[in-house]
C-alpha cells in the first residue's frame, strides 16, 4: 500500500515497513520515527546507519548481532528505541522487519 | 475481549527445570517478548535455579532419558557420555543459528530489561545464597511477591 510522509509517497506493507528502500531518505526516517514517538539524536542515526549497512551486506539482523556490533550495546539499544527496538529501528531505517527470534 | 483486545503486555515466566531445552524455551520466550515491546520477567524455581547459579549455569545438559523426541532408546540415553554428546551436538547447532550460550543469553536478557527473580523457598531448600547466583539477579522473591510483580492488564503467566 502507499503512504504519504514527509512530502513523499512511499510503499509500505501492512505493518508499516517500507518495501522500496530507494524511496527512503533522512526526512522519511525522521517522520517514521515521529510516528513511533521518537526524536532522533546523533546516536540514533549511528545505529540506523549501521543497520542499513548490514542490510545492504545481506547480514541477518538480531539483537545479539546488534550487541556485538561495537556501535551500540543491547542496553543502550533498548534505551534509544524503548519499544520493540529491532522492529522500530528497522522500520525507521526503511528496511524489512528482521525475522530473527533472538 | 477486554481492554486492548486482549493484547499481551507482560509475560511472567516460571522456569522450574534446568535442562537446556527448557532453559532455552524460557529465555527465547522472554527475549522474544522484549523484542516485541512486551515486558518479561522470569522466576527461577527448584531446578530452574541452576540456570542462574554461577557454578552450574555453564554445565546444563539436555535430557536424553525420558525425552521421547530424542528418538533414542531409554537405555541408550542413560549410557555414560550420551547426554554429553547430545548436548555438545545441540550447542553446535545453536551457535550456527546465532543462539547465544546460557551465560551470554542471561547478559542479553538483563540488558534487555527482563527481570530475573530467584524463588526464596527453592533457594532455602538448596541452601543457595545470593552470592552463589549471577550478579544480574534482580532479587529473591516469595510466590506472593512474584504474583504482585505480575499485577496489571495483559499479564500472562507461563510455567516451564
Amino acid at each position: 500500500m502507499e503512504k504519504q510522509i514527509a512530502g513523499k509517497t512511499i510503499s509500505v506493507n501492512e505493518e508499516g515497513f517500507m518495501t522500496d528502500f530507494s524511496q527512503w531518505d533522512k526526512a522519511v526516517g525522521e517522520a517514521l520515527a515521529a510516528e513511533n514517538n521518537l526524536q532522533l539524536t546523533p546516536r540514533h542515526w549511528e545505529v540506523i546507519e549501521y543497520i542499513q549497512k548490514e542490510y545492504k551486506n545481506d547480514v541477518p539482523l538480531s539483537i545479539r548481532k546488534i550487541g556485538k556490533s561495537g556501535v551500540v550495546d543491547i542496553k543502550e539499544f533498548y534505551e534509544l528505541f524503548p519499544v520493540a527496538p529491532l522492529k522500530t529501528a528497522t522500520k525507521i531505517a526503511g528496511i524489512p522487519k528482521p525475522v530473527s527470534c533472538i | 475481549m477486554q481492554e486492548d483486545n486482549g493484547a499481551i503486555r507482560k509475560m511472567m515466566i516460571i522456569l522450574s527445570k534446568a535442562t537446556l531445552e527448557n532453559v532455552y524455551a524460557g529465555f527465547v520466550l522472554a527475549n522474544g517478548a522484549r523484542m516485541e515491546g512486551i515486558e518479561a520477567e522470569i522466576f527461577f524455581t527448584f531446578f530452574g535455579l541452576e540456570a542462574i547459579h554461577k557454578k552450574k549455569l555453564n554445565d546444563l545438559h539436555i535430557a536424553t532419558v525420558g525425552n521421547p523426541a530424542m528418538h533414542m532408546p531409554t537405555l541408550l540415553g542413560g549410557l555414560p557420555g550420551v547426554e554429553a554428546l547430545a548436548t555438545s551436538m545441540m550447542k553446535k547447532e545453536m551457535e550456527k543459528l546465532d543462539i547465544p550460550d546460557v551465560r551470554e543469553f542471561l547478559d542479553i536478557l538483563s540488558a534487555s530489561g527482563v527481570k530475573l527473580w530467584a524463588c526464596k523457598l527453592a533457594m532455602d531448600m538448596f541452601h543457595y545464597n545470593r552470592e552463589d547466583m549471577i550478579d544480574e539477579l534482580d532479587g529473591i522473591l516469595t510466590v506472593g511477591d512474584f504474583y504482585r510483580q505480575g499485577a496489571g492488564v495483559g499479564t500472562h503467566m507461563l510455567f516451564i
